[in-house]
């Protein structure tokens, strides 16, 4: 019942009209909608595929099953919803692909598994027989990386072709695990990168979307007492909910193109032997995991109830986003532990720049670890604080200054005689948030880097700075007293930041609805009376509560228990 | 019993079952809730099957099943203090959601404040010996918390002398009223009153909605089940759309507003009794806060003492999980935050009967700050409670998200708290009109009274930017007392602050209204730092009243880490306040560590003082005898999915794609 897919198509009574307050929402735009949606999806040849075949599918309905007779896997989609959304270079580069499925072999089913598949010809790059791969048209002129999707329909590969580091399947079907705890990494590696695009964000920008729609069709109270009442998304007090809700999805969208740019570099450089950045793919992987998987969680969260009541209800379509991402604290790595994971990666490397004479070469994500000093905070004005280079160096300054603090509490524990484990477990809070300050900087980092390339675009780069500063304000001032602390930051600092943070408030408000548009999800996949394109949320919703079977199937209890116990108190009297 | 938890239980440093009665407020009242609690535990009609693996069709019916036994048992087992039924049902209804229940929280109290006495004796009788069962229609789809706002239209008819209800658009189709939708054959209606072509504002009005002897509908009315929610599955919240409906005048309660028979308006004299109903409910949603909160504690922490993971030191075996101190960071804090809520619930009640008895007197004047305290805390109490019972699903790892947990359940009933009976940001507002409102009268030279003195201090300019350097000196941060101080400092500060920001947007704007909306965020912040300093100051207050030295010590650890732990997460405020130094925030960060160390010993008795039943936690993990793992088998053998070994679903569809190969 919780996932019953609702027609979202209206009937005849509203079905041509577009909810007049979503509907103005959309009039005088500050920049191209669709030009946006481009970029988001890396290209405008990759949105117009991607609406063909449906938004943001999930890959984990795949299975592979074992076939003992010819020695080969079967590699199948067996539904539209099982089809591969792949981000990367699918769409027009990639040869090979690594599927992640579901292994069945002697008629059991063994969890999720890697497998080579080979999706190109070699000689002519068209896609093989079986295999409906995104995009490869002539136009290979985008600097972006692009995203594409995969539908297989029974192709066969070699036995060969499963990744079998740590598992593997006899030529008989029978299935052996083996292999050391550290050949574990590069696939854990792998599923943890993949569940950024396909569960994570996505949960958190369905969110939104519906929260945000539904907050100007919502009307409540007046603002003013001579004027209608107010669309919801007018008082402060919302905006203060959902647009760093909205900046955070944009940012993670921006930072998990990068983390693949990344991965998928050091893919290829591990598969080749060359293992230096897999520490640093480890860590950032961990605390990305970590870091995403909590705030879409909150986030996804704080959007159901920014939608008061109705957002109780199933119908929202939020509840079931909730539960569903929320799971993800847990699996592939216990969030905590990612996070303590990171920070001994953090505290090595650190410790690798004190104890070294002249400056060492630091894995990219932790450069700032030699840089970062003592100094202060430059701000003066209100406006140096949507200055993305002021706030990363900021969020620098917290991230060192934490890690710095972790290392010496857990140095002074060990020389004080304590035993370095237990000394571990003494000092893991500290551990923690020097873990997640960096994951915070790693993130206003990227978002600050993805926003650079926007600067051709200055309509849309405009709206974008917009949520990159308001995402690096509201972390700091959701940390104030990080950045206050060692007097990083003055009071008066303190005061100008909040100034600069409500600025952008009413500034997103403009661009809100069509902010969400630009994701381009269509309403079957947000399957939500209150976030559908249209606005016509009321009347989704009494149709749609009409069709749950309380209503269809007569009452029972009132038949066994109510009826006899009425009649039983009535003739009492 | 699992030898961890025996082991943890002989070396508490203090008796589990006198803290019960300090919770319950007093021996007597302990014993006579286990009484009842025990009749419910030994009465076979009571028996039912786990409610996780029941359709929500299912479970409605058990509810309404309960229902009708519950009326028959509480008058066998005489029980009729409305405490004594609160408690009854809080372990006969096991989420505490009855399909009936708003006939009797809202259906009879509202006859009782606005209905005449001919409209008592007409239908008081019917409705209290369930003849007919009503509830309560406010809410419409399209409007909630602002109730002016209402569309459903009573009007007048002087040739029939009957009201004409109408829901007019799609938006004021009657939205969520529990037991509407399936349930009830009667219903109060509040509708905005047209007589003689004026519009006089809402009124409340009884309808009959479906027919007595069949159920149906009656002609003119639409109503179901308004369909799949995040949790209530036992409840029928519904939806009502009226047509032309027809009512007989007799039918408005008129106990203050009247329509003459000729459609004459008769105002109102005076109506503040309906602000007590909602002091009232509020002061309850504490309570609510406070003991959802202290389930999931008891779950999550008896869990994280039986469950072994990994080696703090390699070699050595599994360590309890709540020996990890990121374990104890997630959960005490929030295990004294449940203390910290079960003593304000205790104090709003009391309170509210004290304030009750000065109403019935006729004086009024403690009624504002009641309101806005209430208000504020429910807010503060909700948001907290709501946001700790999630943390400690997701501090039992991946049990956490199996409904074998409880944790779930736990939170989805909970949740709506935040929402229904006032939205919390529109609540925490409230609280800051009030706080305002006692600043500028300070600022007008008069004093204020109550939870709110502290304002006074600021108008002596007693706290003065130069003088603040004094103060970090008078924080003792092993102090309770002293801390309630620094949180008061940080309310007062967030007060100002408010209040001069919006003096500000004044001078920038001309709308009061607007310059309001543009320091909401900053208003709520202030209120929030209000209701955490009136928490602070109700724990530490109750620790002085506590004789038994063992629990007064313990509880004592819990107070401070309760207050240092709020500082340390808005250290921010303390710091830009000048209330603590860097240094004292150091110490801060690291006395809360060794409170983590010195409470971890006494954690299990700490929960078993709350004294659930197992029943009622309906959770395998948090069991009392801490057996888990066996349970846990237990209860997932008894899945609907494993009735059969091989599944419908493998024959529809895995088998044929399989024998495509």
């Amino acid at each position: 019942m919780a996932n019953q897919i609702y027609s979202t198509v209206p009937r005849s009574s509203w079905n041509k009209r577009v909810n007049p307050d979503l509907d103005i929402e959309r009039k005088n735009k500050s920049f191209n909608v669709e030009r946006l949606t481009n970029i988001l999806d890396g290209g405008a040849e990759f949105t117009q595929k991607r609406r063909q075949v449906g938004t943001y599918l999930q890959g984990l309905e795949t299975t592979a099953t074992y076939d003992a007779s010819t020695q080969e896997f079967v590699l199948n989609t067996p539904t539209l919803s099982a089809t591969k959304w792949w981000p990367g270079d699918l769409g027009r580069t990639a040869t090979h692909a690594l599927i992640l499925a579901n292994l069945y072999s002697s008629g059991r089913c063994h969890g999720m598994h890697g497998f080579i598949l080979p999706i190109r010809s070699l000689q002519d790059h068209s896609p093989l027989p079986g295999i409906t791969v995104g995009d490869i048209g002539p136009k290979m002129n985008f600097e972006q990386t692009d995203n594409g999707f995969l539908q297989l329909d029974h192709i066969r590969i070699p036995r060969e072709n499963m990744l079998n580091r740590f598992s593997q399947v006899l030529p008989d079907g029978t299935y052996v695990k083996q292999g050391t705890p550290q050949s574990n990494y590069l696939t854990m590696i792998v599923l943890r990168v993949q569940l950024l695009a396909s569960e994570f964000i996505p949960a958190l920008v369905k969110a939104c979307i519906i929260a945000t729609r539904y907050s100007v069709v919502r009307h409540q109270s007046k603002i003013k007492p001579s004027e209608p009442e107010a669309k919801i998304l007018d008082y402060q007090t919302q905006q203060q909910k959902l647009f760093p809700q909205l900046a955070t999805a944009y940012a993670f969208h921006f930072i998990d193109e990068i983390v693949i740019e990344f991965f998928k570099k050091s893919y290829q450089e591990i598969i080749n032997g060359n293992i230096t950045n897999l520490p640093e793919l480890h860590a950032l992987s961990a605390g990305m995991k970590a870091m995403m998987s909590d705030h879409c969680i909150l986030g996804a969260e704080l959007c159901r109830r920014a939608c008061g009541g109705h957002g109780y209800s199933l119908l929202s379509g939020l509840p079931s986003l909730v539960t569903k991402v929320t799971a993800s604290c847990t699996y592939e790595g216990e969030n905590t532990v990612l996070y303590l994971q990171t920070a001994r990666f953090l505290l090595k490397n650190f410790l690798q720049v004190q104890s070294s004479q002249s400056t060492p070469t630091l894995p990219q994500s932790i450069q700032y670890l030699a840089s970062a000093g003592s100094g202060r905070c430059p701000a003066q004005r209100t406006s140096d604080f949507l200055s993305p280079q002021l706030y990363t160096e900021a969020f620098a300054h917290v991230a060192a200054r934490l890690i710095r603090n972790s290392a010496q509490k857990l140095h002074n524990l060990t020389s004080s005689g304590i035993d370095q484990y237990v000394a571990w477990n003494q000092t893991a809070i500290l551990h923690l948030q020097a873990a997640k300050a960096h994951c915070y900087h790693f993130t206003v980092k990227t978002f600050v880097e993805s926003l650079k390339k926007l600067e051709k675009e200055p309509e849309i780069y405009q709206v974008i700075k917009r949520l990159c500063d308001l995402y690096a304000l509201h972390g700091l001032l959701s940390n104030l007293g990080d950045f206050l602390y060692d007097g990083y930051m003055s009071r008066a600092q303190v005061e100008l930041a909040t100034e600069a943070y409500f600025s952008l408030l009413s500034l997103i408000r403009k661009d809100a609805i069509l902010l969400t548009d630009a994701f381009d999800f269509s309403d079957e996949s947000l399957n939500s009376a209150l976030g559908c394109y249209d606005g016509n949320v009321y009347e989704r919703l009494f149709e749609w509560a009409q069709l749950s079977p309380t209503n269809t199937e007569g009452n029972p209890a009132y038949e066994k228990y109510l009826r006899p116990f009425l009649k039983n108190n009535r003739s009492k009297l | 019993m699992n030898p961890d938890l025996r082991r943890e239980r002989d070396a508490a440093s203090f008796d589990a079952e006198k803290l019960t009665h300090i919770l319950d407020g007093g021996p007597e009242r302990t014993r006579r809730r286990r009484e009842i609690e025990n009749l419910i535990l030994n009465d076979p009609d009571f028996k039912h099957e786990d409610l996780n693996f029941l359709t929500r069709s299912q479970r409605y019916e058990i509810a309404v099943r309960k229902s009708a036994t519950m009326v028959k048992k509480l008058r066998d087992f005489g029980i009729a203090d409305p405490e004594e039924i609160m408690w009854f049902k809080r372990l006969h209804m096991i989420h505490f959601v009855e399909p009936v229940g708003l006939n009797y929280s809202m259906f009879i109290p509202t006859l009782l404040n606005q209905g005449t006495t001919a409209q008592q004796q007409k239908w008081l009788p019917p409705s209290k010996g369930l003849e007919i069962i009503g509830t309560y229609a406010q809410t419409e789809m399209g409007h909630g918390t602002h109730l002016r706002g209402l569309e459903t239209t009573a009007t007048y008819d002087p040739k029939t002398q009957e009201f004409i209800l109408n829901s007019p658009t799609v938006t004021s189709i009657k939205w969520w009223p529990g037991g509407l939708g399936k349930t009830s054959n009667h219903a109060i209606v509040l509708a905005q009153l047209y007589t003689k072509g004026e519009c006089y504002g809402l009124h409340a009005f009884i309808v009959p909605i479906r027919e007595i002897g069949t159920h149906k509908p009656l002609p003119g009315i639409i109503v179901g089940d308004i369909g799949p929610k995040f949790g209530y599955d036992e409840m029928d919240n519904g939806y009502l759309k009226m047509d032309n409906y027809r009512i007989p005048r007799e039918n408005m309660l008129m106990k203050y507003a009247q329509v003459k028979p000729d459609g004459t308006y008769v105002k109102p004299l005076n109506n503040k009794l309906t602000y007590g109903t909602m002091v009232f409910v509020r002061s309850f949603l504490v309570g609510e806060a406070a003991r959802s909160l202290s389930k999931a504690c008891t779950i999550a922490i008896r869990y994280s003492l039986v469950r072994h993971q990994s080696e703090i030191q390699p070699g050595d075996p599994e360590p309890q999980i709540l020996d990890f101190q990121t374990q104890q960071f997630k959960l005490f804090p929030l295990l004294a935050t449940a203390f910290a809520f079960q003593f304000v619930g205790a104090y709003m009640k009391e309170t509210y009967h004290r304030i009750n008895v000065d109403i019935s007197q006729g004086d009024l004047s403690e009624l504002p700050e009641l309101h806005a305290l209430t208000a504020g805390l429910k807010a503060f109490t909700s948001w907290t409670a709501n946001s700790g019972i999630e943390a400690c699903r997701m501090a039992c790892g991946g049990h956490g998200y199996s409904h074998c947990s409880g944790l779930p359940n736990i939170y989805v009933t909970f949740t709506p708290t935040c929402t229904f009976e006032g939205e919390n940001t529109v609540m925490m507002l409230q609280t800051a009109r009030f706080l305002i409102k006692s600043y500028d009268q300070v600022h007008s030279g008069k004093l204020v009274g109550g939870m709110v003195s502290y304002l006074n201090d600021l108008s002596s300019q007693r706290i003065q930017p130069q003088q603040v350097a004094a103060w970090p000196a008078m924080v003792d941060i092993n102090s309770p007392d002293s801390l309630t101080e620094a949180y008061k400092c940080r309310a007062a500060r967030l007060v100002e602050a408010a209040a001069r920001n919006l003096q500000a947007e004044l001078k920038h704007r001309k709308s009061k209204e607007i310059a309001w909306n543009l320091t909401s965020v900053d208003l709520v912040r202030a209120s929030e730092a209000h209701c955490h300093y009136v928490v602070v100051k109700i724990f530490s207050g109750n620790l002085s009243k506590i004789d038994d030295k063992p629990i007064q010590t313990v509880l004592k650890n819990l107070c401070l880490l309760y207050a240092l732990y709020g500082i340390s997460q808005n250290s921010g405020d303390f710091l830009q306040g000048g209330i603590l130094t860097e240094s004292q925030l150091t110490q801060v960060n690291q006395r809360m560590k060794e409170l983590l160390t010195i409470i971890r010993p006494n954690a299990a008795a700490l929960v078993d003082a709350f004294d659930f039943q197992d029943v009622s936690l309906g959770s395998v993990l948090g069991r009392y005898d801490g057996n888990i793992y066996e349970n846990m088998f237990e209860w997932a053998k008894k899945s609907p999915l494993n009735k059969t070994q091989v599944h419908e679903s493998y024959y529809k569809h895995l088998k044929p794609l399989q024998s495509k190969l």
